[in-house]
């Protein structure tokens, strides 16, 4: 018990916020929302997955990834050409020149299916390929890096580059992949139509269970030996190194676990929006994630998702009015948090909810000396 | 002396060079540590005395020659592996996790669960419990055990990053410069813990501190330019005309 209380929740504080934040997303919203509102909180969710990747890679890692982009792009490819495969029976695509193959290669002149999207006709390849894949990708690119010891802002720039390089590999290779339109008219998935009402419902608590559990699993990561390592790295590598540590193990590891929540997320991002496109691999979305992570507070697992919430409201409700301005909106306050607000929301709700508990009890105790004195002041007048 | 032959030295070093672009900063420099022996190594500044550490340890690369630590050849190691063989560096600034408590640096440095998948499974026993207070009590910060380490002096900082070396048990503890910045007490109360700590290991201090020098060493090294000027005890080396002229004399 002390167990679950302790590892998975963070003690008293972190549970308290993992109940608010799970009344939340599992009750509050599903009963104030209508579906299409709901469906929109279940997108931003998705990217809240790479968010909270963040807080364990750049928050106590240090290490900023301006890449998480290609996992979660990643996961919703995979998750994508499964869906894609489906969608494309023979009887579907009887009027393409080769019926049975996704309608963008019969557009490219591709006659038959590749190899590597045959593989995706089985749901568990493409689940186990989701959660495989990315992390494999990552350990390439970590093992790559971490051994030869690079980092900070050379590995943003590296992570940033690969982005490109896969959004770039995506668009061209477009009898593949379906190019800068991506993989699109998903409708069902083995039999079930993923469009209607009750599936955007069921996935909406998919991944709000999902969410829950890897913020979960991050903090059992965060509260132990490693945890503390992770935070020692960040600030003193050469000590670590010189204690025994074989640091770039470590880093390589948090990368490796950093790109299968985020391919998690990308992976739920295509079954509740219903198509994967290269705009959500690239610059842009991966440095959004990064904003996400800093707006809701690096350190914080749970603060990170309202801040990916906020945001991405703000984006919805500022992009319809002043679309020109939203780009310089969100730079202008990722600036403004990290130089007011290093800790971003959950820094402040921390300082405030401090300053308020502390108020409580001076009034509490306040309440308690009136009290006192007028008790006492009783006992005086009727001495029996 | 072969320089393949095994030895009864805790560290025996022979023919070692380190040249930078050129500058040699150690040049050709034998150099034995007996067991249970503790070493001061003086010079004046650039003398090499930072790079000879950083060489042992791995941070640097040697050019050429051997660095052989209870017969085994530590050069072709990497950083975390002589460690693990039982070297301890502290470096000269006082280099701890100043986000995390006392008890939690000394955890941190505990030598067990040094693996990715051992530290997350790492459990903090009685036994883990037990030996961080022996240690916080040896470096007298038993009372700060949950201060955050960043709030502490600068000498209680140098201590706990000795403490956070002693929880290895090293065989062989290399301390640079450890009285740096500390008041004349804390000097003291330092040269009192290395005559403790250096029971049943080989130590090996840099130190500027003549004072301090005095009142630790056994045998003193002095380097200059990446070599050996003089070596003995306290009173030959204060005595020898090349040291006076060199280093003391100024």
């Amino acid at each position: 018990m002390t167990f679950v209380y302790e590892k998975l929740m963070g003690g008293r504080s972190g549970l308290t916020g993992f109940i608010i934040l799970a009344v939340f997303l599992v009750v509050v919203l599903p009963l104030t929302l209508d579906s299409f509102r709901l469906n929109l909180v279940g997108k931003y969710l998705t990217y809240a997955f790479a968010a909270v990747s963040l807080v364990l890679l750049w928050g106590y890692g240090g290490i900023l990834s301006l890449g998480q982009g290609i996992f979660f792009g990643l996961g919703g490819y995979g998750m994508a050409m499964f869906l894609k495969l489906e969608a494309s029976s023979p009887e579907n695509t009887a009027i393409q020149s080769t019926p049975g193959i996704p309608d963008f290669m019969d557009w490219n002149q591709i006659t038959s299916l590749p190899w590597f999207w045959e593989l995706f006709n089985s749901l568990t390849f493409t689940i186990i390929a989701i959660l495989v894949l990315p992390a494999a990708f990552a350990y390439i690119i970590g093992a790559a890096m971490f051994k030869r010891r690079v980092g900070g802002v050379y590995f943003a720039i590296i992570t940033q580059v690969i982005a490109v390089i896969l959004t770039v590999l995506i668009v061209g290779q477009q009898g593949f992949t379906g190019g800068i339109n991506g993989i699109t008219d998903l409708r069902t998935m083995n039999g079930w139509d993923i469009t209607s009402d009750s599936a955007k419902y069921i996935f909406y608590f998919v991944n709000c269970a999902l969410l829950l559990m890897v913020i979960t699993a991050s903090r059992f990561i965060l509260t132990s030996k490693f945890g503390s390592l992770l935070l020692a790295i960040r600030d003193k590598e050469d000590r670590v190194r010189f204690s025994g540590y074989d640091v770039s193990n470590f880093k390589i590891f948090i990368f490796c676990f950093a790109a299968l929540v985020s391919a998690i997320g990308g992976a739920m991002f295509t079954l509740q929006v219903g198509f994967m496109s290269p705009s959500f691999v690239g610059i842009v979305p991966s440095i959004e994630m990064v904003i996400f992570a800093a707006v809701g507070g690096r350190m914080s697992l749970i603060g990170v998702v309202y801040g990916t919430l906020l945001i991405n409201f703000g984006k919805t409700i500022f992009s319809e009015s002043f679309p020109e301005l939203w780009l310089f909106l969100m730079g202008g306050l990722f600036i403004a948090v990290v130089m007011f607000f290093p800790n971003g929301l959950a820094g402040i709700w921390h300082d405030y909810s401090h300053h308020l508990t502390k108020r409580l009890i001076r009034c509490k105790d306040w309440i308690g000396n009136h009290l006192s004195n007028i008790t006492n002041r009783r006992a005086g007048e009727n001495p029996q | 002396m072969n320089a393949s032959a095994n030895t009864d030295f805790t560290l025996s070093i022979e023919g070692l060079t380190v040249s930078f672009d050129g500058f040699k900063a150690v040049d050709d420099l034998n150099f034995y540590l007996d067991k249970n022996e503790l070493h001061v190594v003086i010079g004046p500044n650039g003398a090499g005395k930072t790079t000879v550490l950083d060489l042992i340890c791995g941070k640097t690369k040697s050019t050429s020659g051997s660095i052989k630590f209870l017969n085994q050849e530590l050069t072709k190691l990497a950083e975390h592996e002589i460690v693990r063989a039982g070297v301890g560096r502290k470096f000269q600034t006082p280099s701890i996790y100043e986000n995390l408590t006392v008890f939690e640096n000394l955890e941190v440095s505990y030598p067990s669960g040094r693996g990715v998948f051992g530290s997350i499974m790492f459990k903090r026993t009685e036994e883990v419990s037990n030996k961080i207070h022996e240690i916080s009590r040896e470096i007298m910060l038993e009372d700060a055990l949950e201060t955050e380490s960043g709030l502490l002096s600068h000498g209680q900082k140098q201590w706990l990053e000795i403490g956070m070396l002693l929880i290895q048990d090293p065989q062989l503890l290399m301390l640079d410069e450890p009285v740096a910045g500390m008041s004349v007490k804390e000097r003291e109360q330092t040269a009192d813990l290395l005559k403790r700590i250096s029971k049943g290991r080989s130590v090996l201090v840099i130190e500027h501190d003549m004072d301090f020098v005095k009142r630790i060493a056994q045998r003193v090294t002095v380097l200059h330019q990446g070599k050996i000027l003089a070596a003995g005890d306290m009173e030959k080396i204060q005595n020898d005309p090349n040291v006076i002229e060199v280093y003391l004399g100024h």
